[in-house]
C-alpha cells in the first residue's frame, strides 16, 4: 500500500535547514581538456594498446573527423587502422560487425546517430541479439559512437536523441558521457568491452574543457560501465541526468542552493545497464526525483526511470510523484527563439524542482 | 560459365574415387538431414521457420571442397547445409531444430541462427549477411592470413541495397570476399523475372567480375569456388559467382510451392537435374564406385540421420536457467527484468 506520505506536498524537507553541503577539496587542477581531445585521448591509447582496435566511418581519417574527433589518428595510423568510408551507413555498420565476428575490434563512427537509422538493423539484428542467439558462441566486441541529441541550428533530421531507441534492447550496453574524465574513461571501457556499445557523445560537449584529474590522464583510466556518478550531493531533491543536461542540473542547483534547496545531481553515465541502485539509495534520502534529459519524453529515459522507481523501494519514500523534464514533444524547429524553447533550459528545470517541492 | 576477366575458372576437373565419395556422402546426408526436418516439422516437433535446401546440397557441399576449413562463410537462412559442411553434427543440427539443450545453439538460436568455428550462420534479415561477410573479409586481410570469407545470398537478396554499398567497399578496399548468389528462382513466391530488371546475377556486381556457374553440378561448383578463391587470396579483391540451382521444397515449411511454380517444373529438375543423381550417374559410369557400394553410404547416412532424430526428440528442452543467459560476453552478472517487477532473473555472461 502506498505511504500516505506520497499524497502529501509538504515541502517541509526542502526548507528544512540551511545545511549547506561542503564542496569536498578537488585535487590540485591538472589539466583542462575538452571533451574531444578526451575521446581522441582514449581512442589513441585504445589503438596504440590492441592493434585489432580500428576506427572506421565517413570523413575520420584524412578530414581528421567530422567534429574533430579523431585528429591526428590517420597520420599516426595509418590507413589500415583508420578508414575513410563511403557514405554508406548500412553497408559499413555491417562490415564493422563482420569484422568484429572475425576477431578484430572496430570502433564504428556514426557522423551523428541521426545517420544510424540506416544501420540500425545492423547494430540490433547483427551486433546486439548475436551473442544470444548463439549461446555465448559468436562475441561481438564493438563500439558504435558519434555525436547524439540536438546541436545547434541542424533542424529536425539531424537533432534527435536516440538514448531511448538504443537502450531499449537486450545486447546492446548504452553510454552517454558528460564532461571529459567520463569521455575518456568510458570511451575505453566501451573499446575494451567485448560486447556491443552504443557511445552517444554530444556536439555541443566537444569543445568544452574539463579538468583532468592526474589519474584520469594514465594510459590505463577506465570507467566501469553501468555506474553512475554523484556529481554534486545533497539532501532535499535528487536530479538524474545524462549527456549536456548533467552540466545544465548542475547549473540549476548552484542557483537553488543560495535559496537553500540543496540539489543531489546524479550523472548517469550509463543507460543500459542503468545504475538504478544509486537512483533508489538517492531518492530514499532526498524523497523527491526529477529527471532530465534532451531526448522526447514519451517511452524516453525518464519515463523508465519512473517505471524502475515504481517498482522498486524507493517509491515509498517519494515525497511526491517523480518528475520529469524532457525536450518538448516535437520535431526540433530551426528558429533560434524556438529551438532555444524545444530543450530543457535551467530554468525549466527549476521550475520543475520547485513544484516537485511544492515551493 | 561467362566471366569480365581474361581466364576462368578450367573447363575440364579432376575428380578422384576419394572426392567423388566424400561429395555424394555430404551432399546425400544433407538431403537426408533435410528430409527429415521436414518429417519432424510436420510432426509438430521443430517450429517456427524452418527454410530447407534439398536440391542445392551441390551449392554448399561444392562450395566447402573449392576453400579451406580456415577460410569463412556466411550464409542467410537456409542454412543447415552449410552448418554441416562446416563441421556441426546431425544430430546438433537437428537437436537446435527441435530447440533442446544438446543443440548447438542450445536451443537458444533455432534454424536461422546456429554457428561454428569460421561460419557465422544463420542471418534472418535477407541481405544483412553480405556486409558482415565483407567485414570478415576485412579481419582476414587485416590479419593477413590468407584467409577469405564465402558471403552467400539468394536472388531475392540480390536486389538489397546493402549489396551494393558492400560490392562497392568490398571493390574499393579489395576485400577477399566471394559473394555468391544461390539463384534457385524464386525469392519467396517471386520469380526472378518478376523481382529483377536483370536476372544475371553474376553481373550485378558491376565493376566485380562475376561468373555464372551450373550450381547442380558439384564439380563446377567445386573448380568455380576454387578460382573464386584464388582470385581473391592473390590480392585481386572480391569476386561474384552465381550458382543457378533449384529448392524442390517451397521457400519455408509454410509454403507448399506450388502457387508460383507447377509441379511439372519441379518434377522437371527431380527428374534431370538432380545433383545427387549427377554425381551418383557420373561416378556409376566411370566404374569409381559401384551400386551397391553407394546404397551401403545410403543406409550409413539414414541411421546416422535416424539417430539424431532420436536424440533431437529425446534430449531435453533448455532449463529454464538459461534464459538470462549469455546476453553479453565476459561481463560481470547484471540483473534482468522478467515478466513482472519481482521476477528479477540473473544473466550470466559467456566466457
Amino acid at each position: 500500500m502506498a505511504s500516505l506520505r506520497c499524497f502529501l506536498r509538504s515541502g517541509k524537507n526542502a526548507m528544512a535547514a540551511l545545511q549547506r553541503s561542503g564542496f569536498h577539496s578537488s585535487a590540485p587542477a591538472a589539466v583542462q581538456m575538452m571533451v574531444r581531445d578526451a575521446l581522441n585521448q582514449a581512442m589513441d591509447e585504445e589503438l596504440e594498446r590492441d592493434e585489432r582496435v580500428f576506427l572506421l566511418g565517413e570523413e575520420v581519417a584524412q578530414y581528421d573527423g567530422a567534429y574533430k574527433v579523431s585528429r591526428g589518428l590517420w597520420k599516426k595510423y595509418g590507413d589500415q587502422r583508420i578508414i575513410d568510408t563511403p557514405i554508406s551507413e548500412m553497408g559499413f555498420t555491417g562490415i564493422a560487425v563482420g569484422a568484429a565476428f572475425a576477431g578484430l575490434r572496430p570502433i564504428c563512427e556514426f557522423m551523428t546517430f541521426n545517420f544510424s537509422m540506416q544501420a540500425i538493423d545492423q547494430v540490433i539484428n547483427s551486433a546486439a541479439k548475436t551473442c544470444y542467439m548463439s549461446a555465448g558462441f559468436q562475441a561481438v566486441p564493438i563500439v558504435f559512437r558519434g555525436p547524439n541529441g540536438s546541436s545547434a541550428g541542424v533542424a529536425a533530421q539531424h537533432s534527435q536523441c536516440f538514448a531511448a531507441w538504443y537502450a531499449h534492447c537486450p545486447g546492446l550496453k548504452v553510454v552517454s558521457p558528460w564532461n571529459s574524465e567520463d569521455a575518456k574513461g568510458l570511451l575505453k571501457a566501451a573499446i575494451r568491452d567485448d560486447n556491443p556499445v552504443v557511445f552517444m557523445e554530444n556536439e555541443l560537449m566537444y569543445g568544452v574543457p574539463f579538468e583532468m584529474s592526474e589519474e584520469a590522464l594514465s594510459k590505463d583510466f577506465v570507467l566501469p560501465i553501468g555506474k553512475a556518478k554523484i556529481e554534486r550531493p545533497g539532501n532535499h531533491v535528487t536530479l538524474v541526468s545524462h549527456s549536456r543536461c548533467v552540466g545544465h542540473c548542475l547549473d540549476a542547483a548552484a542557483v537553488l542552493a543560495k535559496e537553500g534547496i540543496e540539489c543531489e545531481v546524479i550523472n548517469l553515465r550509463s543507460i543500459r545497464p542503468m545504475d538504478t541502485d544509486a537512483i533508489e539509495a538517492s531518492v530514499m534520502k532526498t524523497n523527491h526525483l526529477v529527471t532530465v534529459e534532451g531526448g522526447w519524453p514519451q517511452f524516453g529515459v525518464g519515463a523508465e526511470i519512473c517505471a524502475k522507481i515504481m517498482e522498486g523501494p524507493a517509491f515509498n519514500y517519494l515525497d511526491a510523484p517523480v518528475t520529469r523534464v524532457t525536450g518538448v514533444d516535437i520535431p526540433m524547429p530551426y528558429a533560434k527563439i524556438l529551438e532555444d524553447n524545444s530543450v530543457p533550459q535551467i530554468k525549466d528545470i527549476i521550475f520543475s524542482i520547485k513544484k516537485t517541492l511544492n515551493v | 560459365s561467362l566471366l569480365f576477366s581474361d581466364e576462368g575458372p578450367a573447363d575440364t576437373a579432376v575428380l578422384t574415387r576419394d572426392q567423388g565419395l566424400s561429395y555424394y556422402r555430404c551432399m546425400q546426408t544433407i538431403r537426408r538431414m533435410e528430409l527429415k526436418a521436414d518429417q519432424l516439422y510436420k510432426q509438430k516437433i521443430i517450429r517456427g521457420f524452418c527454410h530447407l535446401y534439398d536440391g542445392q546440397e551441390a551449392c554448399a557441399a561444392g562450395i566447402e571442397a573449392g576453400i579451406e576449413r580456415t577460410d569463412h562463410v556466411i550464409t542467410a537462412y537456409r542454412a543447415h547445409a552449410f552448418t554441416y559442411t562446416r563441421g556441426v553434427s546431425v544430430r546438433e543440427i537437428l537437436a537446435e531444430l527441435t530447440g533442446r539443450q544438446g543443440g548447438v545453439a542450445k536451443g537458444k538460436g533455432g534454424s536461422m541462427h546456429m554457428y561454428a568455428p569460421h561460419f557465422y550462420g544463420g542471418n534472418g534479415i535477407v541481405g544483412a549477411q553480405v556486409p558482415l561477410g565483407a567485414g570478415i573479409a576485412l579481419a582476414c586481410q587485416y590479419q593477413g592470413n590468407g584467409q577469405i570469407c564465402v558471403a552467400l545470398y539468394g536472388d531475392g537478396a540480390a536486389n538489397q541495397g546493402q549489396l551494393f554499398e558492400t560490392y562497392n567497399m568490398a571493390a574499393l578496399w579489395k576485400l577477399p570476399c566471394v559473394f555468391v548468389c544461390e539463384n534457385n528462382r524464386y525469392g519467396m513466391g517471386t520469380s526472378v523475372e518478376r523481382a529483377a530488371a536483370s536476372t544475371d546475377y553474376y553481373k550485378r556486381g558491376d565493376f566485380i567480375p562475376g561468373l555464372r556457374v551450373d550450381g547442380m553440378d558439384v564439380l563446377c561448383v567445386r573448380e568455380a569456388t576454387k578460382f573464386a578463391a584464388d582470385h581473391c587470396r592473390s590480392g585481386k579483391g572480391p569476386i561474384l559467382m552465381e550458382l543457378q540451382t533449384y529448392r524442390y521444397h517451397g521457400h519455408s515449411m509454410s509454403d507448399p510451392g506450388v502457387s508460383y511454380r507447377t509441379r511439372e517444373e519441379v518434377q522437371e529438375v527431380r527428374s534431370k537435374n538432380d545433383p545427387i543423381s549427377l554425381l551418383k550417374e557420373r561416378m556409376l559410369s566411370n566404374n569409381m564406385a559401384s551400386a551397391e557400394e553407394l546404397k551401403e553410404i545410403d543406409g550409413e547416412i539414414r541411421k546416422e540421420v535416424d539417430d539424431a532424430a532420436q536424440f533431437a526428440t529425446s534430449d531435453p528442452e533448455p532449463p529454464l536457467d538459461d534464459l538470462c543467459k549469455y546476453i553479453y560476453h565476459n561481463s560481470p552478472p547484471v540483473q534482468v527484468r522478467g515478466t513482472n517487477p519481482w521476477a528479477k532473473l540473473q544473466s550470466v555472461s559467456s566466457s
